[in-house]
């Protein structure tokens, strides 16, 4: 089943800018899903339609069957969202933000407060259910918007730039906790900036940019489509100028660290091969650039 | 979806609002219409005698309950629907399937929950002061549910509309203390020259007034009936413009 169905949505604001022109794009039912593309792209114009935050000027969602126009309480009950930005009320508290959210969505009293305990337990906010929210730190603010997204147990949790701004500590925990409540059965659609987020996380994939969707594919098939690796290797003796390696582009940065840029059809074994018969010993490898973020650059850079 | 539930969580969070800043929102009433019932009542009024056969102390008791149950009715839903907007968590009422007839009626209540708070809270006070028996209770509490309801929905439309939190003062002093003040509180309409008798009679505060002090001590210069259709056709005309507000989205969405 289609979680999410786009048809032909187009949003037009007062001032005369475009931020949507006619996109369609669906996701399928438990699915983690990436939605990426530059600042003023068009993602957040489009999660604001889903979410019904933002009016449409034109085009049809909907949400697992429901059309967002005709059926919009049962579409409505279906999404979780989770905005950019912190839009709770500083002074109430983290178990009152997600209780009343309950409320919100018709929850009798005692599911509600069991859901609010379930959800605070989940992003390990529990022991600060009582404190004011303005006290919570970024992160656990963060937290408390992901626990009142979930407090009804919505079919699609739609995250906009849930990590943004946190540490890697916490991000990795949120990456975890994002992984565990997609595999429990929930389909996630994820914006981020960080690429390397949506390549480990997600298993298909939307590129908006300019308000038309640029690509939509799987992530392995997209990846497969990068012919280029750029890796850099430390070296265990300093060199005075980089070696020369039929088909690879090296770079020599200081005079211990090389800059390769290997096709994917030469491979590493002819690389290292090549620079151990130049009696070259390297002590360690890493991948200069995140893979999805050179594709993301290449096809919003592509006009 | 069982909206009741949705309007006792937004009429519940209105109350823990007001109750938590109760030192902002039920004690400066208290203070001001002790002031208010010590200087006019008590200083002056002394010296005004009596109006329509009241002392001016039991005269200007309803009017300063009605002013207080207007202003905190209408404070109460402009200050929090407009903090809502301005914290951005009316989107936890846009996201979720609260119909916009549940959203208005929240906040209406807890308006008009806030409104008769104060009220009630004045009229304790008052009782430290003058001494009557009240007259029609019915008509005293209907008023008094019908003004709050009626400025709640003018908070309501102004919180809306509203861009920037000066938008949310002017009405109240530019608007609202000027008709309070020109509603026949602390004076009989009959006391006017004719021209501004005429003129009195299009501020709709000076009906609810009246209406309130015939149910407290049986004084009126205003027909009663025509007090509630008054009232009531200006409660049905601001609910049809928020909702109408409400289903456009104007002030809340993009």
């Amino acid at each position: 089943m289609k979680a999410l169905s786009l048809c032909n949505l187009r949003k037009t604001y007062s001032n005369g800018f475009e931020a949507l022109k006619g996109i369609d794009l669906t996701v399928e039912e438990g699915d983690f899903f990436a939605l990426l593309g530059p600042n003023g792209a068009g993602k957040s114009t489009a999660i604001g339609i889903i979410s019904s935050l933002v009016t449409a000027s034109s085009g049809s969602v909907s949400v697992f069957g429901h059309d967002l126009n005709t059926e919009r309480d049962l579409a409505k009950s279906c999404i979780g969202l989770v905005p950019q930005e912190v839009n709770f009320n500083q002074f109430d508290t983290a178990k009152s933000i997600v209780l009343n959210q309950a409320g919100y969505y018709g929850l009798p009293h005692k599911l509600a407060l069991q859901r609010t305990e379930h959800c605070l337990k989940q992003m390990d906010l529990w022991d600060k259910r009582d404190t004011i929210s303005r006290r919570l730190s970024g992160g656990m603010k963060r937290r408390v918007m992901i626990a009142r997204a979930m407090v009804h147990a919505p079919k699609l949790l739609i995250l906009d730039e849930p990590t943004a701004g946190v540490d890697i500590e916490i991000r990795r925990s949120m990456w975890k906790m994002m992984q565990e409540v997609n595999q429990q059965g929930t389909t996630i659609i994820l914006t981020t900036h960080y690429l390397e987020e949506a390549e480990s996380l997600c298993r298909n994939i939307a590129i908006i940019d300019e308000g038309r969707i640029v690509e939509h594919s799987d992530m392995a098939s997209l990846l497969a489509r990068l012919h280029i690796d750029h890796f850099i290797l430390d070296l265990a003796e300093p060199l005075t100028s980089a070696p020369i390696i039929d088909g690879c582009q090296i770079e020599l940065i200081s005079d211990k660290v090389l800059n390769v840029a290997i096709p994917k059809e030469i491979g590493l074994n002819h690389l290292f091969s090549q620079l151990t018969a130049q009696n070259i010993k390297v002590m360690s490898l890493k991948n200069k650039t995140n893979r999805l973020e050179q594709l993301f650059m290449d096809l919003v850079t592509a006009k | 979806m069982n909206v009741s539930i949705a309007f006792k969580t937004i009429v519940k969070k209105e109350i823990y609002r007001f109750i938590r800043i109760w030192p902002q929102t039920l004690l400066p009433p208290a203070i001001t219409t002790t002031l208010y019932f010590l200087i006019f009542g008590k200083l002056i009024g002394d010296r005004i005698g009596m109006i329509n056969g009241a002392s001016y102390m039991d005269y200007i008791v309803p009017g300063i309950i009605l002013m207080s149950v207007i202003s905190h009715s209408y404070a109460n839903v402009v200050s929090s629907f407009y903090s809502t907007k301005f914290q951005r968590n009316i989107e936890e009422l846009l996201v979720a399937p609260v119909p916009n007839w549940i959203i208005l009626s929240g906040y209406i209540s807890g308006g008009i929950i806030r409104g008769l708070l104060v009220g009630m809270v004045v009229a304790l006070i008052s009782l430290l002061f003058a001494d009557f028996a009240v007259h029609n209770l019915t008509i005293a509490l209907i008023t008094a549910i019908l003004t709050a309801t009626l400025f709640s929905l003018a908070g309501f439309i102004n919180a809306i509309l509203a861009e920037s939190f000066d938008d949310i003062s002017i009405i109240p002093n530019f608007v609202l203390t000027p008709l309070s003040y020109l509603g026949g509180v602390f004076y009989s309409v009959d006391m006017l020259p004719p021209i501004w008798q005429t003129i009195s009679m299009g501020n709709p505060i000076l009906y609810m007034v009246n209406a309130f002090r015939y149910g407290l001590i049986g004084v009126s210069d205003i027909d009663i009936q025509l007090t509630f259709i008054i009232t009531g056709g200006f409660i049905i005309a601001l609910v049809i413009l928020c909702l109408y507000l409400l289903h456009k989205g104007i002030g809340i969405k993009n």
